[in-house]
């Protein structure tokens, strides 16, 4: 029962949220805003944890891959077709949900605590429609960038280690990642990106928006938005394999 | 003028509002009083629409807010100020943006001209030079008189005050009843303000309405509250020993 009433409270919002804006330059300044906020602040940690994990990716293929009837190259088409699939989207989809997530819940909530909506509604302004909107915008439209420097830069970490250690040379890994390139692998990581933008955002600004109480709840409810946006970016991308892949 | 009618409030099993009916007149400063839990801020939370009443009606100038639609409910708050307990200025923007906000969302004046009248607002309330300055470096009186200054930037028809003394030394909260009375009487505003501070009471109310446990125990001006027989208001007006003497003095005529 308690789902029902939730999720008719998600979808009453995102009606909100999605109705006419007040003022549409005033709404374009802010996905402006939130671009830098929530994209240009993440390419940071999206890099790092590319370069590193493509680099691990490479590294354990090779080591699990000691047969000398296996070409090596394949460690190339591996470790790229992992990254693409699965890790530049998903991963750090998941990742995002932390980072971005958590910001969203708890600045909402924050907001909503210190009576900061109640004073936009008072103004005659649509709260939920001023902050939610351009988050939810503006992570759909940067995160597929976000994921496209994944790839390059976790596919580069993977070469990088693939050289440093020996592992296999540079040739045959750039041999690997050419090898039986399927394009529409990007856009199936770049559709899954951008659903999964959608849910990071509108369910970690849910939480945020109809927090009660103080500082814990607002802790509470912005572990809330990362889980359950994480465990909605799971299901998402369950369904969207089965329907673009299978 | 505001018109309460007959409204009621519950929040689950527990009714925290019973048939209030009230009226707020234009132009003068209109003080909710009671004490804590009484009622009070549910009641002018759900006289702008913040919470939604079970039953009964509210009109502003024969308008009844209870039955508008969501758009209908934000065209008609553009016609009110409000100045929260906490202040509730936007952390992110400078004392300037804070006070042109609503002239950002709903005129089309250039920005001279939007200088110019958050300029005169921040005059209004005595602040010069911190337009720059952001909400976290203010005190709280200046933080009040901020969110006065944006309450009052589009010149609203009616203002409310939830608790606007809260958290403020004696001086400064009558520096703040001072400036809300002048500005109600200044621009004809209806002004609602929502207090358990006599000192306010006894200073700016105009018209006094008293809840106790959900329901309206008195109403009047604050000079009939010195004489009232009401034994509820009294317990409240005159809780404190310093109180209590002042009424003995006053009722021997001292």
């Amino acid at each position: 029962m308690k789902f029902f009433s939730t999720f008719g409270k998600y979808i009453i919002l995102l009606y909100r949220v999605f109705s006419k804006p007040e003022k549409t330059k005033i709404y374009l300044k802010q996905i402006v805003r939130e671009i830098e906020s929530l994209g240009l602040n993440s390419i940071g940690i999206v890099i790092i944890i590319s370069i590193f994990i493509g680099a691990v990716i490479t590294l354990q293929t090779r080591y699990n891959l000691e047969s000398s009837w296996i070409p090596l190259y394949l460690i190339g088409l591996t470790a790229r077709d992992t990254i693409l699939l699965e890790f530049s989207s998903t991963m750090v989809g998941l990742i995002l949900a932390g980072k971005v997530g958590s910001n969203i819940a708890s600045e909402i909530g924050h907001m909503r605590i210190t009576e900061q909506i109640d004073a936009l509604e008072m103004m005659g302004i649509n709260s939920a429609s001023y902050l939610i909107f351009p988050k939810i915008i503006a992570a759909m439209l940067f995160n597929p960038f976000l994921t496209l420097i994944s790839m390059g830069v976790g596919i580069f970490g993977g070469w990088l280690a693939a050289i440093f250690t020996g592992a296999l040379s540079s040739a045959d890994y750039i041999y690997g990642i050419q090898y039986l390139f399927v394009p529409f692998y990007i856009t199936y990581a770049l559709v899954k990106t951008v659903v999964y933008a959608f849910i990071i955002t509108s369910v970690s600004a849910f939480y945020g928006y109809y927090v009660q109480g103080g500082a814990l709840e607002v802790g509470r409810s912005s572990t809330r938005g990362v889980v359950y946006s994480s465990i909605l970016i799971l299901l998402a991308d369950l369904i969207l394999t089965q329907l673009m892949l299978a | 003028m505001i018109r309460v009618e007959t409204i009621t409030k519950a929040f689950g099993n527990s009714t925290v509002l019973q048939d209030i009916s009230v009226e707020f007149e234009k132009g003068k400063t209109n003080l909710i009083i009671g004490r804590s839990g009484s009622g009070k801020t549910v009641l002018m939370k759900c006289i702008v629409g913040l919470h939604e009443v079970d039953s009964g009606a509210i009109y502003f100038n024969d308008r009844n807010f209870v039955t508008m639609n969501f758009r209908e409910r934000q065209e008609l708050r553009r016609e009110m100020g409000m100045l929260f307990q906490g202040s509730a200025l936007f952390d992110s923007l400078s004392v300037e943006e804070n006070v042109m906000f609503p002239l950002n969302m709903f005129t089309q004046m250039t920005l001279a001209e939007k200088r110019e009248r958050t300029n005169f607002c921040l005059n209004r309330v005595s602040l010069d030079n911190v337009n720059r300055l952001y909400p976290g470096e203010l005190s709280g009186g200046m933080k009040k008189r901020v969110a006065i200054a944006r309450a009052i930037v589009q010149n609203p028809k009616y203002l409310f005050c939830d608790e606007p003394n809260s958290g403020l030394d004696p001086k400064t909260a009558l520096v703040i009843d001072d400036l809300i009375s002048e500005i109600t009487h200044e621009f004809n505003i209806t002004t609602v303000i929502n207090t358990h501070d006599m000192n306010s009471v006894m200073e700016i109310g105009e018209k006094v309405v008293f809840i106790h446990e959900g329901l309206k125990g008195w109403e009047g001006t604050r000079e009939e509250i010195l004489d009232t027989n009401d034994e509820n208001l009294n317990d409240f007006v005159f809780a404190s020993n310093f109180a209590k003497k002042i009424k003995a003095l006053t009722s021997e005529g001292k």
